[in-house]
C-alpha cells in the first residue's frame, strides 16, 4: 500500500496551505459539506474506521452517539497528547501535514453538529502548536474555517489548546476536565462524553490520526477505505516501531502487514546482530508479545488474538541484553509518576509497584514479594477508576507470567543475573 | 468531621418523581431514578464501605472502597458513582469484595501512622471505622521508602490545623472548598504519590486564599483537617441543635459540648437555611461568649462621670425601675422609651416592646432596623403588601438572572453567597450594581455578565433606566401585570419611566453608567427565564432607601418575577434576628406582625390581651429620641443589646444626646460604646445561654436553645420581666414558648406557631397559620398579599449629599466577611488574625493626586466630624469614591457619617456621604478624645465596690 498519511511529508512545503491545496486539500471537506451530517457519519460508520488513540473504538459509532437532542452546543476535542511512551505518529501528522488534521476537525464539526473543535495537544509539543496555530490562521484566511465555511452556511471555529505535560492528561475525560481548566483528573463513566462531556455538553474526543483519515474517506469513499485493510480494520494505519531496532520511526502501512514485517523489513529488525526477547505492541500499556508470536497481523483484531492490544501502534521492540526486572521497574517508574493521583489504588499501588520491582532489581527482594507484586496489581487492574490503572499493572503482570524465573534468579542470587556490561546500560532512566 | 449523631448516606439526595426498583442483596429497594447505588443501600441500612464520598459532595468515585457486584456486568463498579437501574441485583458484600476491600485499606494503611489511641479523632474518623469494620490493623508493606509521614503540619489558621501525615488524598476537602464553599482555595498538588492537599499556590492556610469556612475540616474523614479546639478540649459527650448569632442567613449548628463548653459548632445537615454549611463566625467565632470582658454583674452609677458600682440583680433593676418612674413623673410619661435588640431573640425582643407598650405606657420603641431595612419594611409594605423578602434561600437554585444590588453577599451573608454562587456556576445570569467591585464581579468561575458601576447616591436614577428599556422595548408581561396589579397605577408609572428623561441615555451623566450597559442588564433581567433581585443595605440606606425598594418592587410586578420559585425581591438582612425584631413589633408606629397602633380593632385586642390601655399615637423614631433627648423632654432609655453610639450615623450627636439623659439602662454583654454613657448596666446572655427562636432574611423562624447556662444567671428575657415587675406591670413566663404562644395569640402571620410544631418541622417560615399550617417558602403566590399589586411613581431626588469642591469624594460604607457589624463579638475571637482595623479603599488615581501610598494614615473629613484611617489604594472601588468598614470604635466611621435619611423611614444615608481625604500622621482629634473617654471607663468598670458578688 502506498503511503496516504504520509505521502508528502519528505517534501518541504508539505504544510503549507498551498502545497495543501495542490494535493486534493479540502476536496473531502468540500464533499462533506454536499452531504447531510447524518450521511457523513454513516459513511464513517461502512468504511470501518477504528479510533487510533488505543482503544479502536469504530469511530462512526463514536458520532452517533453524540447526543443530538441536547440542546446545548455539541464539540470536537481532537486528542493530540499523545504520550504513550514509543508513540509518536501524531507528532509527525501535525508537524507536517497540519490540514489533514484541521480538515478532518472541520469534517467531524460539520458531521456531529458542532462548530467548535478544540485540539488539545501535549505540553511539549510547543512548535507544533505554532505550525497548527499558523495553519489554522491560514484556513481561516482562505475561508476553510470561520464563518460561512465555503459558502455553505456551516461556521466552524478550530482552537489549539495546549496541556502543561501529563500522560493522563490524554485520557478523554481528563482531557476534558483540563481543557476546562482543572486537573487533568478522569471523570466516572457513564455518562460519556458523547452525552456529558466538555462544558457538560456533548462532545466527540478524536485521537488526531483518526480524524486525519477522515478526509481520506470523504473524498475516496467509504468501500474504498475498508479494503484497504483486513475487514473491520480498513484504512492506512501509522505504525511507531521503537527500542533496539537498526531504523526507528514511524511506518504506514495496510493493517494486513504483519509485526515481523514492520520490525524486520521496515525498521531493518534487532540492532547489533542481538536475538529479539519481547515486544510491546501498543506503547507500553499493553500485554507483552515474544519472538514465536511476531507472525500476528499488526491490526486491532490481529493483535488482540495474539492476547495483547494494538493500543497506540508503537511497537517497543526490546533485544535479549534487557533486563525484564529493570524493564518492569522502569515502566512503573513511569506509571507511579504519572498516575494522576485520583484513586487509591493506582495512586498508593503504583509506588508500592516501584519500589518493591527496584528493591528485586537491586537484589535485595525476598520471594513473597512477588506474591505483593500480584496481590497489588490485582487490587489495580480493574479496579481503578479509568484504565490507566489496567495499563500500569501490565508490564508487572505480563512479566511474572514469562520471566517469572528472571525474577527470581534476581532474588536468589541478589543480583540482576545478565551480564554486567549488560546490566549497565540497563539502569538509565531509572532513579 | 460532621456532628457525631449524622448518618451520612454517602452520596447527595436526587430530587426525581420517577423511581427505580433494584435489589440489594435480595433486598427490593425503591428509589429515585438517579440516585446512586451507595445511597439505595443506605436506605436499607446497608452502609457499603466509603472514605471518598459524602452525601454533601458529588460522588468523585477515587477510594475504591465502596465497589460492589452487579449480576451481569463485569467488573467491580464504585457504588458510589453507578447509579440504580430497575432490575439489577447488586451484591455489597461477598469475599471477594471483602478481599478487594482489604487490598486498598493496607494500601491507605501503609502510609498512614497507626496511632489511633493517641488521635484527637479516635472514636470519630471514617479511616480507622472503615479499617475496623474490615478487620484491618496494619499493612504487609511495611513503611520502608519514601511516605508522608514527616510533613510538617500546618497551623497557621486560628481555628484548625492540618496535618499531612494523617491526609489520605481524598479531596473531600478539595471537593468542599470547590463545590460547598466556591472559594476554589484548595487543589491537590502533584500527581500520583506525589499529590497533597494544597492551600492556594502551596501557601499557609491563613496566608492563602481560604475565607476559612471550615466546610473542608466539616468534610474531611480523618484528623488531617482538625479544628484546634477538639485537639484541646477532646470530644464533646452531647450536641444540642441551635441557630447561629451572627448574620441573618440563619445558619443551623450542633453545637458539640463537653463540660458544659463548646467544642466545636457543627453546621447542621439537615438546616434549611444551609444545609450543612456555614462560615468562619458562626461556626469558629464562639469565643468571646467566654472572653474574659464579659460583664457578668449587673452595676450601677449616678453619673457617667463616676465609677460603676457593682450591685446584685434586685438593686439594679429597682434602681433602673425607680428612676424610669421618677422620670416619668417629673418630664411626662413619653419622656422614657426602649431599644430592643435584632440579635436577641424574637421573645425577648417581643417583651421589649410589650415593655414599652404596656408599662412605659407609651410607644417610643425603636430599633436598629430603623437603621438598616425599614425601607424594605415600607417599599414592600405598600407595593406588593408584606414586609419581608418573598421567598426561600433555596429559591436561588431556580433562578435564570439574578440581580445582586447593593449587597455583597462573599462578605456579608456568606452561606447564601456559596449557594448563589453554586447558582451561578450551573450558569444562571449575574447583574451586579454597586459602586465598587465586590467579589462577585469576578470570581473563580464566575464572571458577573453586567457590573453597573453606579455612582453613590443614584440608585433610583440607574433603575427609573433599567425600567425605561424595559417598557419602551415592550419587555413587560401585560397578562400578568394586568391580572394582579393596580392596572391605573401600572400605567401611570409605565407613563413615567417612559418619559426620555429616565433613558439609560439621559440618566448616565448622574448615574455614571454607560447606556449600553444599562440597556443589556435590563433586557437581561427581563428575558432571561427566572428574574431574582437580592439587595442589601446599598439599597436602603440612602435619602430614597423607601423609593429605591419600590423601584425594585415595580420591575418585578412588571416583569412577571414574583409569586413562584426562582425569583422574587429578597432583602438580605443584616443580622440575625433583624426580621424577627421588626415582626415582633419593634417599631413605634406597628404592633407584631406589622399592624398600626392606630388601628382600634387590633389595639382593643392587645389592650384585652395585656390588661392594659393602649396609646394610639405612633411613639418616637430613634433619632427623633436623640433630639429630644438633646432638647431636654426624652430623659431615660432601656437598650437591650444594641449600640447605637457606634452603629448609628453622626456618633457625636448620639453620644452628646445619651448624655443628656437621666437614666440609661444598657443590657450587654460588653461595655459597649452606648454603656460608656450608661447609669445601669444589666448583664446579657449571648445566643449559646438562651432559649427561644430567629427569624432569619427568608422569613424562617428557628430555634435558639440554651447550650451553656447563662453566666450572669438570668437569660435575657427574664431580665426584661424583671424590670416590668419592679415597674408594677406583671410578666410572668415559665419559658420563651409561653411567649410565643402569646405572640401566635396575637398576631395572624404567626398563628401556626408552637415550639412543639419547631421541633418537628426543624424550622418554619412566616406565615403560618390555618391556610399555611407549615409555613410559606414562597410568598405572593397567585396573589399579593396586598391584593392587587400597586405601582409608585419614582421620581429621582437627587440627595443633599454631594460632592463639593470641599468635599469632593464620595464615602461608602460596608462590612467584611469575618468582622460583624460594630465587632462586639467577632473583635473578640480569633478573627482579627484576618481584619484588625478599618480601613480606607481608595483608587489609584485618586490616591496619587494626593501623595496617598497603599498602608499611609489618610485623614477623612467630611461636614460631620474627621476621623483617621491606614488606606488601601485599589480599583475596587471607582475614581471619586472611597470605601470603609464600621467594624472597630476607635476608627469611628459613624463619626464622618451624616444626619441625612430616607425621606420616609428616617434610614439614615449611610452609602453616601462627601468627604474629602488628606495624608497624615496622627489619628484625629475626635479618635483622641474617645481613646481617652473609653480609657477613663474603662478606669469606672474597675474602681467600683462590690456590694454583691
Ligand atoms: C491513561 C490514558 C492515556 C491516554 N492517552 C492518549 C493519548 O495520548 N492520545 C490519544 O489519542 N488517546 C489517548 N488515550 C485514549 C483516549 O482516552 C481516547 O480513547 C481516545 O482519545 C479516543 O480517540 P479515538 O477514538 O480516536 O481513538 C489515553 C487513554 C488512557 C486511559
Ligand atoms: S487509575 Fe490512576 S490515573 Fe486513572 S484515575 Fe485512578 S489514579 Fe488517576
Ligand atoms: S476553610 Fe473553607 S475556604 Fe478555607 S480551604 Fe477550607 S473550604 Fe476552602
Ligand atoms: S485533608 Fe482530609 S479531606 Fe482533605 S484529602 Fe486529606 S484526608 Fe481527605
Ligand atoms: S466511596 Fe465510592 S469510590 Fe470512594
Amino acid at each position: 500500500m502506498e503511503p496516504l498519511l504520509t505521502k508528502y511529508v519528505r517534501e518541504p512545503n508539505s504544510f503549507t496551505l498551498d502545497f495543501y491545496l495542490q494535493h486534493q486539500g479540502y476536496e473531502g471537506l468540500r464533499k462533506a459539506l454536499a452531504l447531510k451530517p447524518d450521511e457523513v457519519i454513516e459513511m464513517v460508520k461502512v468504511s470501518g474506521l477504528r479510533g487510533r488513540g488505543g482503544a479502536g473504538f469504530p469511530t462512526g459509532m463514536k458520532w452517533q452517539f453524540v447526543d443530538k437532542k441536547s440542546p446545548n452546543p455539541r464539540y470536537i476535542a481532537c486528542n493530540a497528547d499523545e504520550s504513550e511512551p514509543g508513540t509518536f505518529k501524531d507528532h509527525l501528522l501535525m508537524e507536517r501535514n497540519p490540514y489533514l488534521l484541521i480538515e478532518g476537525c472541520a469534517i467531524a464539526c460539520y458531521a456531529v453538529g458542532a462548530r467548535v473543535a478544540y485540539i488539545y495537544i501535549r505540553g511539549e509539543f510547543l512548535h507544533v502548536q505554532h505550525i497548527l496555530e499558523q495553519a489554522i490562521a491560514d484556513a481561516y484566511a482562505r475561508g476553510f474555517l470561520g464563518k460561512n465555511v465555503l459558502g455553505s452556511g456551516f461556521d466552524c471555529d478550530v482552537f489549539v489548546h495546549r496541556g502543561a505535560g501529563a500522560y493522563e492528561a490524554g485520557e478523554e475525560t481528563a482531557l476534558i476536565e483540563s481543557l476546562e481548566g482543572k486537573r487533568a483528573q478522569p471523570r466516572n463513566k457513564p455518562p460519556f462524553p458523547a452525552v456529558v462531556g466538555l462544558y457538560n455538553c456533548p462532545t466527540a474526543v478524536n485521537n488526531v490520526e483518526t480524524l486525519c483519515n477522515v478526509p481520506l474517506i470523504l473524498f475516496n469513499g467509504a468501500a474504498w477505505f475498508a479494503s484497504l485493510g483486513p475487514e473491520k480494520n480498513g484504512g492506512p494505519k501509522l505504525y511507531c516501531v521503537s527500542g533496539h531496532v537498526k531504523r526507528p520511526g514511524v511506518y504506514e502501512a495496510s493493517m494486513q502487514v504483519t509485526l515481523r514485517e514492520l520490525i524486520e523489513t521496515r525498521a531493518g529488525g534487532a540492532r547489533d546482530g542481538r536475538r529479539i526477547k519481547a515486544v510491546i505492541p501498543g506503547g507500553s500499556s499493553v500485554p507483552i508479545l515474544l519472538p514465536d508470536q511476531l507472525d500476528t497481523q499488526a491490526s486491532f483484531d490481529g493483535v488482540q488474538k495474539a492476547g495483547s492490544l494494538l493500543g497506540s501502534a508503537g511497537l517497543v521492540v526490546l533485544d535479549d541484553t534487557t533486563c525484564m526486572v529493570w524493564l518492569a521497574g522502569n515502566l512503573l517508574h513511569f506509571y507511579r509518576h504519572e498516575s494522576c493521583g485520583k484513586c487509591t489504588p493506582c495512586r498508593e499501588g503504583t509506588d508500592w509497584l516501584y519500589k518493591i520491582l527496584r528493591r528485586i532489581e537491586c537484589g535485595e527482594g525476598q520471594m513473597r514479594d512477588l506474591d505483593l507484586l500480584s496481590s497489588i496489581s490485582a487490587n489495580i487492574g480493574g479496579k481503578t477508576l479509568c484504565a490507566f490503572g489496567d495499563a500500569a499493572v501490565t508490564p508487572v503482570l505480563t512479566g511474572l507470567k514469562h520471566f517469572r524465573h528472571e525474577y527470581e534468579a534476581h532474588i536468589k542470587e541478589g543480583r540482576c543475573p545478565l551480564p554486567a556490561d549488560w546490566r549497565a546500560r540497563a539502569t538509565v532512566g531509572a532513579h | 468531621m460532621y456532628s457525631t449523631d449524622y448518618i451520612d448516606q454517602g452520596t447527595p439526595r436526587v430530587d426525581s418523581s420517577k423511581t427505580v426498583t433494584l435489589e440489594i442483596d435480595g433486598v427490593p429497594v425503591t428509589v429515585p431514578e438517579g440516585t446512586s447505588i451507595m445511597r439505595a443501600a443506605a436506605s436499607i441500612d446497608r452502609r457499603i464501605p466509603k472514605l471518598c464520598a459524602t452525601d454533601t459532595l458529588k460522588a468523585f468515585g477515587s477510594c475504591r472502597l465502596c465497589l460492589v457486584e452487579i449480576e451481569g456486568r463485569k467488573g467491580y463498579p464504585a457504588s458510589c458513582t453507578t447509579y440504580v437501574a430497575d432490575g439489577i441485583k447488586v451484591r455489597t458484600e461477598s469475599p471477594r469484595l471483602t478481599q478487594l476491600r482489604r487490598g486498598v485499606m493496607e494500601l491507605y494503611l501503609s502510609d498512614h501512622p497507626l496511632d489511633c489511641v493517641t488521635c484527637p479523632a479516635n472514636g470519630h474518623c471514617e479511616l480507622q471505622d472503615m479499617a475496623e469494620d474490615l478487620d484491618l490493623t496494619q499493612s504487609r508493606y511495611g513503611l520502608s521508602g519514601a511516605n508522608h509521614q514527616h510533613a510538617p503540619t500546618d497551623t497557621s489558621n486560628p481555628y484548625f490545623t492540618f496535618d499531612p501525615a494523617m491526609c489520605i488524598v481524598c479531596s473531600r476537602c478539595v471537593r468542599a472548598c470547590d463545590e460547598v464553599q466556591g472559594t476554589f482555595a484548595l487543589t491537590i498538588q502533584g500527581r500520583g504519590f506525589q499529590s497533597k492537599v494544597s492551600a492556594s499556590q502551596n501557601e499557609p492556610f491563613l496566608a492563602s486564599e481560604c475565607v476559612s469556612c471550615g466546610a473542608c475540616v466539616e468534610a474531611c474523614p480523618t484528623v488531617a483537617l482538625t479544628e484546634k479546639s477538639v485537639i484541646e478540649l477532646g470530644r464533646p459527650d452531647h450536641a444540642v441543635t441551635t441557630t447561629c448569632g451572627y448574620c441573618g442567613v440563619g445558619c443551623s449548628f450542633k453545637a458539640e459540648v463537653k463540660d458544659g463548653q463548646v467544642v466545636r459548632m457543627a453546621p447542621n445537615r439537615d438546616g434549611h437555611a444551609n444545609h450543612g454549611h456555614a462560615c468562619v463566625k458562626g461556626r469558629f467565632a464562639f469565643g468571646y461568649a467566654t472572653h474574659p470582658d464579659r460583664v457578668t454583674t449587673p452595676m450601677i452609677r449616678g453619673s457617667i462621670n463616676e465609677p460603676w458600682r457593682q450591685v446584685s440583680w434586685d438593686e439594679a433593676i429597682n434602681y433602673a425601675a425607680t428612676e424610669f418612674r421618677r422620670i416619668q413623673a417629673k418630664y411626662g410619661r413619653d419622656s422614657i422609651g426602649g431599644i430592643p435588640s435584632s440579635r436577641c431573640t424574637n421573645e425577648e425582643t417581643f417583651l421589649v416592646q410589650k415593655l414599652v407598650r404596656a408599662a412605659f405606657g407609651n410607644n417610643n420603641v425603636d430599633t436598629c432596623a430603623r437603621v438598616c431595612h425599614s425601607p424594605t419594611g415600607y417599599g414592600l409594605k405598600n407595593t406588593i403588601g408584606e414586609s419581608a423578602g418573598t421567598q426561600a434561600f433555596d429559591s436561588v437554585m431556580k433562578a435564570d438572572t439574578i440581580i445582586v444590588m447593593g449587597a455583597n453577599p462573599t462578605e456579608g451573608h456568606p452561606v447564601f453567597a456559596s449557594q448563589l454562587k453554586r447558582r451561578l456556576r450551573q450558569g444562571a445570569k449575574l447583574i451586579v450594581i454597586d459602586p465598587r467591585e465586590i467579589a462577585l464581579v469576578r470570581t473563580p468561575h464566575i464572571e458577573a455578565d453586567c457590573h453597573l458601576q453606579v455612582r453613590p447616591g443614584t440608585n433610583v436614577a440607574l433603575f427609573n433606566a433599567i425600567a425605561h428599556v424595559i417598557v419602551t422595548e415592550g419587555l413587560t408581561k401585560e397578562n400578568y401585570v394586568a391580572d394582579r396589579c393596580e392596572i391605573d397605577s401600572y400605567r401611570k408609572w409605565r407613563t413615567f419611566v417612559a418619559e426620555p428623561r429616565n433613558s439609560p441615555e439621559e440618566t448616565a451623566a448622574s448615574t455614571g453608567v454607560a447606556p449600553g450597559l444599562v440597556r443589556r442588564a435590563a433586557r437581561l433581567y427581563a428575558t432571561a427565564g427566572n428574574g431574582a433581585i437580592y439587595y442589601g443595605l446599598g439599597v436602603t440606606e440612602h435619602s430614597q432607601g423607601s423609593t429605591m425598594v419600590m423601584c425594585i418592587a415595580n420591575l418585578a410586578m412588571a416583569t412577571g418575577n414574583l409569586g413562584r420559585e426562582g425569583v422574587g425581591v429578597n432583602p438580605l438582612r443584616g443580622q440575625n434576628n433583624v426580621q424577627g425584631s421588626c415582626d415582633m413589633g419593634s417599631f413605634p408606629h406597628e404592633f407584631s406582625g406589622y399592624r398600626h397602633v392606630g388601628d382600634p380593632a387590633v389595639r382593643t385586642m392587645f389592650e384585652r390581651d395585656w390588661g392594659v390601655a393602649l396609646q394610639s399615637e405612633p411613639g418616637l423614631r430613634l433619632p427623633n429620641m436623640f433630639e429630644a433627648a438633646l432638647d431636654g423632654s426624652f430623659k431615660g432609655l432601656y437598650v437591650q443589646g444594641e449600640d447605637p453610639a457606634q452603629s448609628d450615623p453622626d456618633t457625636q450627636h448620639v453620644t452628646a444626646a445619651l448624655a443628656a439623659m437621666e437614666c440609661v439602662v444598657v443590657q450587654d454583654l460588653f461595655l459597649n460604646e452606648t454603656a460608656k454613657y450608661a447609669h445601669v448596666f444589666l448583664p446579657g446572655s449571648s445566643f449559646l445561654e438562651k432559649d427561644g427562636t430567629f427569624t432569619n432574611a427568608e422569613r424562617r423562624v428557628s430555634r435558639v436553645r440554651k447550650v451553656m447556662e447563662p453566666r450572669a444567671g438570668f437569660q435575657d428575657w427574664e431580665v426584661t420581666c424583671l424590670l416590668s415587675n419592679a415597674l408594677g406591670y406583671p410578666m410572668h413566663y415559665r419559658h420563651p414558648s409561653e411567649i410565643m404562644n402569646e405572640i401566635a395569640r396575637l398576631t395572624p402571620v404567626f398563628a401556626g406557631f408552637t415550639y412543639e410544631k419547631l421541633d418537628r418541622l426543624g424550622s418554619i417560615q412566616w406565615p403560618c397559620n390555618d391556610k399555611a399550617p407549615e409555613g410559606t417558602p414562597t410568598m405572593h403566590v397567585g396573589e399579593f398579599v396586598r391584593g392587587k399589586g400597586k405601582f409608585f411613581v419614582t421620581e429621582f431626588v437627587p440627595t443633599s449629599e454631594r460632592a463639593t469642591r470641599r468635599y469632593p469624594l464620595l464615602l461608602t460604607t460596608g462590612r467584611v466577611l469575618t468582622q460583624y457589624n460594630v465587632g462586639a463579638q467577632t473583635r473578640r475571637t480569633a478573627n482579627v488574625a484576618w481584619a484588625s482595623a478599618d480601613r480606607l479603599e481608595i483608587h489609584p488615581h485618586d490616591a496619587e493626586v494626593r501623595g496617598i501610598k497603599d498602608g499611609d494614615l489618610v485623614g477623612l473629613t467630611s461636614r460631620s466630624g474627621d476621623i483617621v484611617l491606614p488606606a488601601v489604594v485599589t480599583d475596587r472601588v471607582r475614581p471619586g469614591v472611597v470605601y470603609t468598614t464600621f467594624h472597630f470604635p476607635d476608627s469611628g466611621a459613624n463619626v464622618v457619617t451624616t444626619e441625612n435619611s430616607d425621606w420616609a423611614t428616617n434610614c439614615p444615608e449611610y452609602k453616601v456621604t462627601a468627604v474629602e481625604i488628606v495624608k497624615v500622621n496622627q489619628p484625629s482629634a475626635w479618635q483622641k478624645r474617645h481613646r481617652e473617654f473609653t480609657d477613663r471607663q474603662l478606669e469606672f468598670l474597675k474602681g467600683g465596690d462590690v456590694t454583691h458578688a
